[in-house]
C-alpha cells in the first residue's frame, strides 16, 4: 500500500473547510457548493470526490470503491480507512460508474438510523435552475437541479430510498470540483 | 547493536538498516552529516510530518500473550523526489525535521546513482557514532554488574 501522489497540503484546514462545505451541501439539498482545494488525485477519482473522502473517511469507517487500485492505495494511504469487500459492508462508497443498488446498502435501524450509508457518487455535470424538483426539509419551497451522467434507474431507486426514512442512504453527487448532496429526507420529481 | 537477522532480500535489508539508523539520529546529527554530502534532490511531501500515537505492544519470553507496554509519540513523513522515488520515514518523538530528513533520504538512498555518495557520508558516519554510543553505555553498565550466586554455587 503506497501512493506517489499527495493528500491535502493542510490535512486540519483542508479537512475543516471541506466539512463546512459538506455541512452546507446537506443542509441545503441540491445546492451545488464548490470545494476549492489544491488536490491531485489519483484518475479516475475527481477533486470533490476525493475531498469528501478524505474529510470523512478514517480508520472507523470501512470504505468501497469500484475506482481502482491506485485509488484505493491512495485513499488508504491518506485517510487510513480499511477497505470493504462488498458494497454491504462499507461506511462510505465512492462510485465513478454504475453504483451498487441503493436497496443493497447499510440504511441504519429505526432506532439508530446514522448507522447507514454515505454514497459519493462521480456524475458529470451539476447545474442549479433546471433538471429535478427538489423539495423537502431544507429547501423552502422548491429546488431545481440538473444532473448530467447519471446512472440508469437512479430516480426509481431514489424513490425506494425516500420512502424507508428514516433508514435510508444518503447520496453526495461530485463532479469535478463541485458537489450537491441528496440526503435521505428529499423528494426527487421529474420535472 | 546486533543486525537483525532475516531472511529478507539484501536491497530490503539494506533498506531496513539505513531506515533504523535513520530513526536512531537526531535531527542535529543528521544535519551535520547532511552539511558534507552532496545536495539532497528538491522533494515533494506526501504525507506529514505529522506526529501521533503509536501503541507499543510486548510478549513476555518467546510465547507469552501479548500485551499493551503503553503509548509512544511517533512522528511519521512521506515525500515524493522528482524521479517518483517515495520514502517514508517513522521515527520516535516529536522532531519532525528529523522525520523529513530521514524520509527524503530514505527516497534518494533508493536511487543506485545517489546511494554510494550517501551512505558514505551519512549512513556510515551515523551508524559508527551510533554503534559506538551503544558500547559505550554497555561498557558503563557492565561496570556496575553485580554478580548473584545461589547457596548450590557457594557450597
Amino acid at each position: 500500500m503506497s501512493t506517489t501522489l499527495a493528500g491535502f497540503a493542510d490535512p486540519v484546514l483542508e479537512a475543516q473547510r471541506c466539512f463546512r462545505a459538506l455541512l452546507e451541501a446537506m443542509s441545503r439539498p441540491g445546492r451545488v457548493q464548490r470545494l476549492a482545494t489544491g488536490l491531485e488525485p489519483p484518475s479516475p477519482l475527481s477533486q470533490a470526490a476525493a475531498a469528501v473522502l478524505l474529510t470523512l473517511a478514517d480508520s472507523d469507517t470501512p470504505v468501497w470503491t469500484d475506482a481502482g487500485a491506485g485509488a484505493a492505495d491512495w485513499l488508504r494511504f491518506h485517510a487510513g480507512c480499511p477497505l470493504a469487500a462488498a458494497p454491504e459492508g462499507a461506511t462510505f462508497l465512492l462510485a465513478c460508474a454504475a453504483p451498487p443498488p441503493l436497496a443493497a446498502l447499510q440504511a441504519g435501524t429505526e432506532e439508530e438510523p446514522h448507522r447507514s450509508a454515505t454514497l459519493v457518487l462521480q456524475v458529470a455535470e451539476l447545474q442549479e435552475g433546471a433538471g429535478w424538483r427538489l423539495t423537502g426539509p431544507g429547501i423552502e419551497s422548491v429546488h431545481r437541479l440538473l444532473v448530467k451522467g447519471l446512472p440508469d434507474g437512479f430516480l426509481a431507486a431514489w424513490t425506494a430510498n425516500h420512502a424507508r426514512f428514516p433508514r435510508g442512504v444518503d447520496v453526495v453527487l461530485c463532479a469535478g470540483d463541485r458537489l450537491a448532496a441528496l440526503p435521505r429526507s428529499t423528494r426527487i420529481e421529474e420535472p | 547493536m546486533s543486525e537483525p537477522t532475516s531472511p529478507l532480500p539484501a536491497g530490503i535489508a539494506a533498506r531496513r538498516r539505513w531506515m533504523g539508523v535513520l530513526a536512531r539520529a537526531s535531527a542535529a546529527e543528521i544535519a551535520e552529516r547532511l552539511g558534507q554530502a552532496p545536495p539532497l534532490p528538491p522533494h515533494q511531501r506526501l504525507r506529514g510530518p505529522e506526529t501521533g500515537l503509536a501503541m507499543v505492544r510486548g510478549r513476555q519470553g518467546g510465547d507469552g500473550a501479548p500485551f499493551n507496554l503503553g503509548e509512544m509519540t511517533v512522528t511519521r513523513c512521506s515525500v515524493r523526489l522528482a524521479d517518483g522515488l517515495v520514502g517514508h520515514a517513522y521515527v520516535a518523538g516529536r522532531d519532525k525535521q528529523q522525520a523529513e530528513w530521514a524520509a527524503v533520504l530514505d527516497a534518494a538512498l533508493q536511487n543506485p546513482a545517489l546511494r554510494p555518495a550517501l551512505l558514505e557520508a551519512v549512513i556510515e558516519p551515523l551508524a559508527t557514532a551510533q554503534a559506538e554510543r551503544a558500547q559505550r553505555d554497555a561498557r558503563k553498565a557492565a561496570a556496575t554488574r553485580v554478580q548473584f550466586f545461589t547457596m548450590a554455587t557457594m557450597r
